[in-house]
């Protein structure tokens, strides 16, 4: 245990907060920006400032990260805070990778202040110092079991801010959301374009999420004796691996894609962030150890 | 850029399974979207009524329906304690509101996975998903054993369309194109003057591994759910268990559990160790470390063993957890003549993190009354500003008992079997103990005389105590298996692209070209990028001597 280095990480922390909140305004004035402009609105410069400042912020979260796991000798996942630690900066991560691959920039308001806002709900609420495993969370399946389960909140994060983009344009595209305020829509791409886009990522998250429901029920057979017994935290992980199933269904299914799909992608999210938050507070289960 | 959309408005339908005849598989494809065409529903008589119910069944949006209900119907399983995963929930819930429980008895909400609203969903589902996947077999069993699809006869709809100066002649330029298809793992066929191809058969092959495993899952759980069983055992430090129905604290039989499936063996508990760490002398006590050694004897002779957290111990056709630990101190009663009539250790339940533990002592014999006794024990004991005493650390640093002592009759002899870790103390009189005026506090070798000339206790020593689980599963294999080959099924399905391509010879004896038209199922992005370097690629390439039609 090196205490130095968990201050410091605490101190990082904070600090990448400051850097994502100066990000996510730029990308805010970049869309108020594009709305207010009457012509067809190309990305601003603060748009630029915007994704270096967030690329900034996420190697200042990174390394609070790295100096977490080193303060604490093992991975920075083993409790709630370290869980949102590090799903948040994943979730940025997969943000900035997927910018390589697609132009998604538009979503970045979307994308650092969720960063924000769960990191600073984390670090107010769910902050704990260092301490050594309880032998239940010692071994490799803690590794593996909730590494998965970071990448895949990440990549539903994204997936969901994809999906509300989507449902906005849906309307638009229908006619509904017009007037000045709705203009800045017109700088993202269409509704199936913006839907074909949060598929891939969703279906990969959902990949990640089957792998986190089969890890866990090893390590449960393991630790428990038994693979699957319907414990509070089993049941969330199902709900939700059911819903993104329904999704990947819906997305292959006249009739169902679209609106109804996004819906159920947003549903599957309330459930990751409700399955995080409420019931690792207030539900009782044997993965009651989260350090609060 | 954004990904493309496989095609304009009001062009092919490129997603669906089942949609226009020119897209991929699907003819009569089954499954998916058959429902379109209005339902009529007065005329049908019962046959055709139950064909339609078959055609709703197994439908894609009734599977997604239930899907969904599956999911919401789970989450009254994660607020309502249920009897399987957390007993004594229920048993609190049922205590604290009676009413209120039996309403939610009634609908089954204890028991949510195994109810019958649960289940009809979930046989529904399956029921949907099986009537899906057998024809969906069915028909990719003939397409993979099909010579890939004519060319569409609208050409100027592919979504991939080029034409290439056929260098050489055409058909030096079909026999490039053919060997660039075929070393990109198309299956080709040529035919005279074309070339149809096909890749990606994975994908549907995959998807109906994942499905099928499912359903193997479902199905193993199904029959071979009944073969398990599994108990519960404590074991303190120096006594056996042998693996016998009676030897179990608490067992739990599958439905077709028979005492013959408990291979005999027996494990002993040689020590237990447990490890704690503080991180400064004002915060709490943190566990690192449980360990227990013990001694197997089996068909096999007798032979060491370790039994830790998160490691189970294989014995016999079972598995053995450590599930708990704690104290179980070493108490000795005597008669007024200093006879023994009580000498054994008691498992103390720990309440804490600094394992304050409480815990009971029946003496029923040996002494003029039944003798109760309602004990705490501290591994470190400190007294309190209050004068009450504390633990203020796990380890046994000053290991001390507190007694409240009864006599009277200990309802032993009724019959009914008695928990070992209730006193019902409403018949019995208070003879020592708290607010008697005669505290009862011993420390390791204390002896306190019982009042009325009854006898004395001692805290003669102290064990530890493990909590352990014995479990046969027998579905752990084949659902083992089913998770294996539905990721394996998975991974290949959404891994792979199904691609078309055709080509055709064009434009005259002087300028020969070829035509490449390509198209995919589903969302391709990549599909003009791939089709594009294929072209390229058949410039150059040296074709293999291949067999053509």
């Amino acid at each position: 245990m090196n205490y130095d280095l968990e201050s410091i990480s605490l101190v990082l922390t904070y600090s990448a907060m400051a850097v994502y909140a100066l990000a996510f305004i730029l990308f805010t004035v970049d869309l108020a920006g594009r709305a207010a402009s009457e012509v067809q609105s190309e990305p601003t410069r603060w748009l630029r400032a915007a994704m270096a400042l967030l690329t900034l912020g996420w190697l200042v979260h990174a390394a609070a990260v790295i100096t977490r796991a080193i303060s604490a000798n093992r991975v920075p996942w083993a409790n709630m805070y370290e869980f949102g630690l590090t799903t948040t900066a994943v979730l940025v991560a997969v943000f900035l990778g997927v910018t390589f691959w697609r132009d998604i920039r538009f979503v970045g308001a979307f994308i650092s202040g969720f960063a924000l806002l769960a990191l600073g709900i984390v670090t107010v609420n769910f902050y704990v110092t260092v301490v050594p495993l309880p032998p239940a969370l010692q071994g490799y399946w803690l590794i593996i079991h909730v590494c998965v389960a970071v990448l895949s909140t990440g990549f539903f994060a994204t997936g969901a801010a994809l999906s509300t983009a989507q449902l906005f344009q849906e309307s638009r595209e229908e006619g509904k959301l017009q007037g000045r305020s709705w203009r800045f829509l017109s700088a993202f791409p269409t509704a199936a374009e913006l839907e074909a886009l949060a598929y891939r990522i969703l279906v990969i998250g959902f990949v990640f999420w089957t792998f986190t429901l089969v890890a866990g029920a090893i390590w449960a057979e393991r630790a428990w004796g038994r693979y699957w017994g319907w414990d509070t935290k089993e049941v969330w992980t199902f709900i939700i691996w059911t819903l993104f199933a329904g999704y990947i269904h819906a997305r292959a299914t006249r009739g169902w894609r679209g609106r109804p799909a996004a819906i159920l992608s947003l549903i599957g999210f309330g459930a990751v962030v409700f399955n995080y938050s409420i019931v690792n507070i207030f539900f009782k289960g044997l993965h009651a150890y989260s350090g609060l | 850029m954004v990904s493309r959309r496989f095609s304009e408005p009001g062009a092919l339908q490129p997603v669906d399974l089942a949609d226009s005849t020119s897209d991929f598989d699907s003819p009569d494809a089954p499954r998916k979207n058959r429902l379109d065409a209005p339902i009529r529903g007065p005329k049908l008589g019962p046959l055709e009524f139950l064909r339609w119910g078959w055609r709703v069944l197994t439908s894609m949006r009734t599977a997604i329906i239930l899907m969904v209900l599956l999911a919401f119907a789970s989450i009254p399983g994660s607020l309502v304690p249920q009897r399987s995963s957390d007993p004594n929930g229920v048993i609190v819930f049922r205590n604290t509101d009676p009413d209120l429980f039996a309403v939610y008895d009634s609908f089954q909400l204890f028991d949510t996975f195994t109810s019958v609203w649960y289940s009809s969903i979930y046989v529904l589902l399956f029921v949907s998903l099986i009537g899906c996947i057998l024809p969906r077999s069915l028909h990719h069993w003939r397409i993979l054993r099909a010579e890939p699809a004519e060319a569409p006869d609208k050409w100027v709809r592919l979504p991939f369309r080029r034409a290439e100066p056929a260098t050489g002649g055409v058909d030096a330029a079909l026999e490039r194109a053919e060997t660039t298809l075929r070393r990109a793992r198309y299956r080709v066929v040529r035919d005279g003057s074309g070339v149809r191809a096909e890749f990606g058969y994975l994908r549907e092959t995959g998807n109906l591994v994942f499905h099928i495993a499912l359903v193997g899952i479902l199905v193993t759980l199904a029959v071979a759910g009944g073969y398990g069983w599994n108990g519960q055992r404590v074991i303190v430090e120096g006594q056996t268990f042998t693996n016998q129905l009676a030897s179990f604290d608490t067992f739990n039989p599958g439905s077709w559990f028979s005492e013959t499936q408990l291979e005999p063996y027996g494990v002993s508990l040689k020590t237990f160790t447990a490890e704690y760490t503080q991180r400064s002398s004002d915060d709490p006590w943190v566990p690192i470390d449980f360990t227990a050694e013990l001694t197997v004897t089996d068909d096999n002779g007798t032979s060491e063993a370790t039994l830790k957290v998160n490691e189970p111990l294989a014995v016999g056709n079972s598995q053995m957890y450590l599930l708990g630990n704690g104290f179980a101190p070493i108490i000795t009663v005597r008669d007024p003549d200093g006879v023994v009539v009580f000498e054994q250790p008691v498992v103390f339940l720990s309440q804490d993190s600094n394992l304050t533990s409480v815990g009971v002592v029946k003496v029923p014999d040996g002494l003029s009354e039944q003798v109760g006794m309602q004990g705490f024990f501290y591994p470190s004991a400190v007294e309190l500003d209050s004068g009450a005493l504390a633990s203020n650390n796990p380890e046994p640093v000053n290991p001390a008992v507190t007694f409240n002592i009864y006599t009277g009759d200990l309802g032993l002899d009724s019959g009914q079997t008695a928990n070992v870790f209730q006193l019902q103390t409403e018949d019995l009189t208070l003879i020592a103990g708290r607010n008697t005026g005669v505290d009862v506090v011993l420390t390791l070798g204390d002896v306190f005389t019982l009042p009325g000339g009854v006898g004395s206790v001692e805290f003669s020593g102290l064990r530890r105590f493990i909590g352990v689980e014995i479990r046969h599963d027998a579905t752990q294999f084949g659902v083992a298996l089913g998770a294996f080959f539905a990721i394996a099924g998975l991974l290949a399905s959404l891994g792979t692209r199904r691609r078309r391509v055709w080509i055709r010879a064009a434009g005259n004896s002087r300028t020969p070209k070829l035509e490449w038209g390509g198209m995919a199922r589903g969302d391709d992005p990549r599909l003009d990028v791939a089709l594009d370097k294929l072209v390229e690629r058949s410039r150059t390439i040296t074709p293999d001597k291949v067999s053509t039609k």
